[in-house]
């Protein structure tokens, strides 16, 4: 779960990281509000789950309330990235001197987390890395020793860190970066720039912060964080359904069960020429219920032509797959969507018995998943 | 032969009162498994259709035997469950649980590792050596005893090659799902090592999908140390960057984790890789004509 600069803010905040202060608005009012109470020069920020706001006009710098209001408006409803403006960060504006980076991520390909840290801040860190690798010192923790002072030497001493406060600062940083990572499940907590103002104070200019939400139990305050308005409005509803989607851009809605089953089937609807409209994983379980979920999910893409079940029964079986679809016949209108039914695997024969006898016109049962794939493109044409 | 469970594996079901547990601890029995315990903290002195349950892995260990372990438990209990595991002696734990946090297997990854243990999963459908021995949840009826060692990321995936393999008369040494989380117990390398030592797998198939770079690991290996046969099928050709397709670890980031970059890998070091599992149970009959 990706969080916004505000919110990772608000966890650097907890565990004693400088941030500037600020507040959240979400509409022009609420902007003019904020500048009344914060005072100054301020700076007004979407807030967006996507990089590169500041080029497409989603920062700017405003002192007094109607500035403040006449920027909020300007910014509120940009589109940036595909991503809509609606929520805003207004924060103290900060005099910078120098701009470091520094970052702590989960490596899975080393199994530890790494930090990374350059005093070239400011810039992509992808760049950085791509063009003066030698200017990024990249270290990795050994989780069962956990963070040692030394390992924030390493990082200061090697990005070439001089002045003995500013070591002291990103020392403490460093620290807590790694609590907040370790405390909140964090896969990735990102500050970039990591600023050095005028008088010599380092402080976190942006965040970008990374939950496991596989951890969120364990942080109901931050799951809560999650605004469900940001997503796709099919993915959203997808999640309060507990299904597993992801939207694509074609007109083959596809349902498989397994997350390596259902991915393959994508490819393989694109591999026989179509074009896949969806991801939707019905899981290890697939209930008739959970059918019945996945379906309405997937039929709320209006640019779905058709449907293809791809299962093979391990867990899940078939005869309950069958009377899923059944059902969803029933309840939902699916009238326009020809249904193309592969199953294998348990209990896949009583399955294929009870689609047979319904004998609905809609409903195309296949016997291999290359088969079933190509009928789908077919009748999606 | 066959690696990680065979006719040696004693199992211990760690949750095998509960209802996965039981129903699937019972089903590896049927299939002739050595279930020799179950483990429910407070139902110790019980038992599931004659086996015995107790308290603590230790006792397991003590007074069943048990040399491997399947875990059942939910996902925040997942870890302190494999730890009890490792410590009680444990030489084989495959864990089943989905959704564990990745910071708990961080953790468990550093502390199992020189301890010599054996890990499958979090995330997993299991090990299966057919007609010996089925510790998960694979449904080893779809499967047959053979020489082509069958390793993957994904369960329902590797049943749809394994059928493929059946239907074209092949038949399977071991099938061994390594799960679907950014950190597992296994890597590709660590099965394909023991596939390697294996005289009875000639023929390797490698399922892998998008994210990390476990398929570009396993593809120097392969270069550098194998000389069984491997090939390959990728899946998430059409997946779209930053987002988790059903699996945890199953994500391009930015650019890299990519099917293409994958498959590019394992074709560098000849290695042939299917473009449907069609293909790859084809592939695999033609090399062991």
């Amino acid at each position: 779960m990706d969080l916004y600069e505000y919110q990772g803010k608000e966890l650097f905040k907890r565990v004693g990281i400088p941030v500037s202060e600020g507040r959240r608005a979400d509409s022009p009012q609420d902007a003019r509000a904020a500048a009344q109470e914060l005072g100054g020069q301020l700076v007004v920020k979407a807030q967006v789950l996507t990089g590169g706001r500041g080029k497409a006009g989603g920062v700017k710098l405003a002192e007094g309330a109607d500035d403040v209001e006449q920027k909020a408006k300007d910014i509120l409803g940009l589109d940036i990235n595909g991503h809509v403006v609606r929520r805003l960060w207004i924060e103290r504006a900060s005099d910078i001197e120098r701009e470091y980076y520094l970052s702590i991520t989960l490596d899975r390909g080393a199994k530890k987390p790494l930090f990374m840290f350059t005093t070239q801040g400011g810039v992509e860190i992808e760049q950085i890395a791509e063009e003066r690798p030698e200017a990024l010192v990249r270290l990795h923790v050994d989780p069962s020793e956990g963070f040692q002072p030394w390992v924030a030497r390493r990082l200061i001493y090697g990005g070439g860190v001089t002045d003995p406060s500013e070591q002291k600062q990103i020392t403490s940083i460093v620290e807590k970066l790694y609590r907040a990572f370790v405390e909140f499940d964090a896969v990735l907590c990102e500050i970039n720039p990591l600023i050095v103002t005028p008088d010599g104070t380092v402080k976190a200019l942006d965040s970008k912060f990374t939950v496991d939400d596989n951890a969120l139990f364990r942080h109901p305050d931050v799951a809560e964080m999650r605004d469900t308005a940001a997503a796709d409005p099919i993915e959203a509803f997808a999640r309060e359904k507990g299904v597993t989607y992801v939207k694509l851009d074609g007109s083959v809605g596809i349902i498989g069960n397994g997350a390596g089953l259902a991915m393959s089937t994508v490819d393989v609807v694109a591999h026989v020429g179509g074009r896949p409209a969806n991801f939707c994983d019905l899981g290890g379980g697939g209930s008739a219920e959970g059918v019945v979920d996945a379906l309405e999910v997937i039929t709320r893409d209006p640019q779905v032509k058709s449907i293809f079940f791809n299962i093979f029964g391990g867990i899940t079986r078939g005869d309950e797959v069958a009377r899923g679809i059944l059902e969803a016949l029933d309840r939902l209108d699916m009238s326009k969507y020809p249904i193309v039914v592969r199953l294998d695997g348990t209990n896949a024969e009583e399955g294929r018995r009870l689609l047979a006898e319904a004998g609905n016109p809609n409903i195309h049962p296949e016997a291999t998943m290359l088969d079933g794939a190509r009928r789908a493109v077919e009748l999606a044409a | 032969m066959a690696i990680v469970v065979d006719n040696d594996t004693r199992l211990v079901v760690q949750g095998l009162t509960g209802s996965e547990g039981r129903f699937h601890g019972l089903r590896n029995r049927a299939y002739g498994t050595n279930l020799v315990a179950g483990v429910t903290p407070g139902k110790g002195g019980q038992d599931v259709d004659g086996v015995p349950v107790f308290d603590t892995v230790a006792d397991a260990v003590d007074k069943a035997g048990a040399n491997t372990s399947l875990i059942f438990v939910p996902a925040r209990f997942a870890g302190d469950a494999m730890y009890e595991a490792i410590d009680a002696g444990i030489e084989t734990v495959i864990c089943i649980t989905e959704h564990v946090p990745v910071h708990d297997m961080l953790g468990i990854y550093t502390y199992f590792r020189p301890k010599g243990v054996t890990m499958v999963g979090p995330n997993c459908p299991g090990v299966l050596s057919p007609g010996k021995a089925n510790v998960g949840i694979i449904p080893a009826e779809i499967f047959s005893e053979g020489v082509v060692g069958l390793v993957s990321r994904s369960g329902t995936l590797t049943y749809q090659i394994g059928h493929e393999l059946t239907q074209l008369g092949l038949g399977n040494s071991t099938i061994v799902g390594i799960g679907g989380d950014p950190i597992v117990g296994s890597s590709f390398i660590d099965i394909l090592e023991k596939f390697e030592a294996d005289p009875e797998t000639e023929l390797i198939v490698l399922v892998g999908e998008i994210g990390g770079d476990e398929e570009e690991k396993a593809a120097q290996y392969i270069g550098e140390h194998m000389t069984t046969p491997v090939l390959a099928y990728i899946a998430g050709f059409s997946a779209p960057p930053g987002k988790a397709m059903g699996h945890a670890g199953a994500i391009i980031s930015g650019s890299s984790g990519t099917a293409v970059a994958k498959k590019e890998a394992l074709e560098a070091k000849g290695i042939e890789v299917g473009a449907t599992p069609t293909e790859v149970a084809q592939l695999v009959a033609k090399r062991l004509k």
